[in-house]
């Protein structure tokens, strides 16, 4: 038997073998996607709203009937005044309250403009600014109804919703692939690794004939594969469990994958290099890691809304680069010709991290 | 040339100095014993001479291989065993052969003849996994990877320890009966008592070689006369021994005590009537030969002083 083979035998019985490994890496996929599909949502459903109405017209009724009836808001009640609105948020139920001026539909016939305001509970600043977007497409939306003439002015700004469709889970599919990814191969690995030096087997392969690359791959491997399954099944959970679209070319997402899964594998190499134990490692793994990729992504926070130096290291993170071309090819169906950029930094991260982790990887006991 | 050749070797980890200065000599064939306590340096000394530390100063050759330069040589005819037990516990017993056998690229079939001695005591239970075994079978399991990929020559760094004393006394004969299938061991063991078992022994402290030669060579250049005593209370016994005028040595061996005098022949008699007026009534003194603990208590002191 030759030792490539021997040495890929040997980490599959681990694999296989230890429940809390299978438990990570078929388990938590799962739970993860379930998680960020379902709990974790970005999106407006059955928000409560208070609706202060100045007018009492048909336009300010309409409006009203037209955003309850969209689903994504639920009358908690009218209130009367103006010193209401606190009182209104104190309570907690109600996320965001709507104004009408006084002859609201007057002046919409007779100026063309009509005030209507909007007081958004920002206790927590992604919701309300989301409650804040999808009253104003309502309320635009209505105003396009009632021809050109008319408009409604909203008095807050706005900012580009950045999910057209309204969907979060579309938006978390590719992050949540690239912390998968992340998570089972770097983790794994860095564990994988150190758990050798820590049971002092890491000796016994340090003095055999195997040459560095030889354990690297060997360790590497069986987590390479296991990882594009994991890619597998969580595109089959999504498209399946969510109906998350896939329009791109799969053999292209499979190939960008694989230079997402070298990198983060080149990185859990690395950490084990530095770390003694196995709790260093998971330590390391996580906190340099996994945060860094849920954070700095923009899986969760797009990269655009964060502040400059924030921006500027996302550059570094791996994940950042994959979450582009994941979203690029799997929600978009954009292909090489717009993701070349991304995919040559994801491809020069892997070619360099390997080299360096390779490198790294001491022969001898430290 | 020699199977082990170490020239000066020193290492050093932070300020704490491992090994300091080592020079000796291994021969083929030999059954060599490194003797000493814990941290005299012993594990240090096998990771050296293994390749897989590279000594601050100095320099080793094994077969003939330097260790730093002709490390990837090297590494094919070693068979390491290292101090903890270092097999994979989710893996059989047969599996663990399989996979080291592997990664020196030959197969368990290849060398059966090499192991069967050993291995056909475990191959009952070869569908075990390590990690249930007994520490025996462990041992056992361990030393057939180690010889798995015909290695010549074996590094055993204490294989004895924390293995019952059956166990212990197997393992020895196994190690004998290699060493006359003609392998150079190199081994390490804490315990005095396993020394009589090597053809040559080093005895070792505190990263130093305290002597090195045949066990009763080693013994028999015990120059003072010895006397063991056995009493109720050792360590008061100890603390009176110590007002003897001419003490030179006092220390618990076991359940009795070794003295030695500081005159060139010791007065058991006199021993007795001082020990008798300090309260001590019934204390057996018997002269005896030394062993290879006292003759190792006895460099040290020659060492230290």
């Amino acid at each position: 038997m030759n030792s490539f083979k021997g040495f890929v035998i040997k980490e599959l019985y681990h694999i296989f073998r230890d429940r809390r490994t299978m438990l990570i890496l078929f388990g938590m996929p799962v739970v993860q996607l379930i998680l960020f599909g379902f709990a974790i949502r970005n999106e407006v459903n059955n928000a409560y709203i208070a609706v202060l109405d100045l007018s009492k017209d048909d336009v300010s009724e309409a409006i009203v009937n037209k955003l309850l009836s969209s689903g994504y808001f639920r009358l908690a009640e009218y209130i009367e005044s103006e010193e209401r609105i606190e009182a209104v948020f104190r309570r907690g139920k109600v996320k965001e309250v709507i104004i009408f001026e006084p002859q609201f539909a007057q002046r919409l016939r007779s100026e063309g403009t009509a005030h209507l305001r909007i007081v958004a509970d920002a206790a927590d600043p992604n919701m309300a600014k989301l409650l804040v977007s999808y009253t104003t497409a309502i309320t635009n939306g209505y105003a396009q109804e009632l021809g050109q003439r008319a408009s409604i002015v909203v008095v807050p700004e706005v900012k580009l919703l950045y999910n057209p469709e309204l969907k979060s889970v579309y938006m978390f599919v590719p992050g949540l692939v690239a912390l998968i990814l992340m998570l089972v191969s770097a983790l794994m690995t860095s564990i994988t690794i150190t758990r050798e030096k820590e049971l002092g087997t890491m000796e016994i392969l340090l003095v055999s004939p195997l040459r560095p690359f030889q354990i690297i791959a060997g360790k590497v491997l069986p987590y390479l594969l296991l990882s594009l399954i994991n890619v597998l099944s969580v595109l089959a959970l999504a498209r399946f469990l969510f109906g998350v679209p896939f329009r791109g070319s799969f053999l292209l997402f499979m190939v960008e994958s694989l230079l997402f899964i070298l990198t983060a594998l080149s990185l859990g190499i690395m950490i084990s290099t530095v770390s003694k134990t196995q709790q260093a490692a998971m330590m390391i793994s996580l906190g340099g890691l996994m945060l860094p990729t849920i954070l700095l992504s923009g899986f969760v926070f797009p990269v655009e809304n964060m502040p400059v130096p924030l921006q500027v290291i996302s550059h570094i993170i791996p994940a950042r680069w994959f979450v582009v071309i994941a979203r690029g090819i799997m929600l978009k169906g954009t292909g090489l010709d717009y993701l070349w950029k991304e995919t040559l930094v994801l491809a020069g991260m892997a070619t360099l991290l390997l080299s360096i982790s390779v490198r790294k990887f001491n022969e001898r006991l430290q | 040339m020699s199977a082990v050749q170490a020239e000066a070797l020193r290492k050093t980890f932070g300020n704490v100095t491992a090994v300091e200065d080592l020079s000796f000599a291994i021969e083929h064939g030999e059954l060599f014993g490194c003797i000493g306590p814990d941290g005299a340096g012993k594990t240090t000394l096998f990771r050296m001479l293994t390749s897989l530390l590279v000594p601050d100063a100095g320099s080793a050759t094994v077969m003939g291989c330097d260790t730093v330069r002709d490390y990837k040589q090297l590494r094919r005819r070693i068979g390491y065993m290292p101090g903890r037990f270092s097999l994979y516990q989710d893996l059989t017993i047969e599996e663990n052969l399989a996979f080291f056998a592997s990664i020196f690229g030959t197969t368990v079939e290849k060398n059966y003849e090499m192991i069967a001695d050993i291995y056909r005591q475990i191959e009952p239970f070869k569908k075990r996994r390590a990690g249930q075994l007994s520490g025996g079978m462990k041992q056992k399991l361990a030393l057939s990877c180690a010889l798995i990929h015909k290695p010549d020559i074996l590094f055993l760094d204490e294989p004895t320890t924390g293995v019952d004393a059956v166990s212990r006394r197997e393992f020895w004969e196994m190690l004998r009966r290699l060493k006359e299938g003609g392998m150079t061991i190199v081994v390490s063991t804490p315990y005095m008592d396993e020394a009589g078992k090597c053809d040559r022994i080093a005895l070792m402290q505190k990263g130093h070689i305290l002597g090195i030669d045949t066990p009763d060579n080693i013994t028999g250049s015990y120059a003072r006369p010895l006397l063991d005593m056995r009493g109720a209370d050792v360590y008061r016994l100890i603390l009176a021994l110590r007002e003897f005028p001419h003490t030179h040595s006092v220390f618990a061996f076991g359940e009795s005590v070794h003295y030695t005098d500081s005159r060139s022949s010791a007065d058991p008699e006199a021993l007795a009537v001082f020990l008798r007026s300090r309260g001590f009534a019934n204390i057996t003194i018997e002269p005896i030969r030394a062993s290879v603990e006292d003759s190792f208590m006895e460099l040290l002191e020659q060492h230290d002083g």
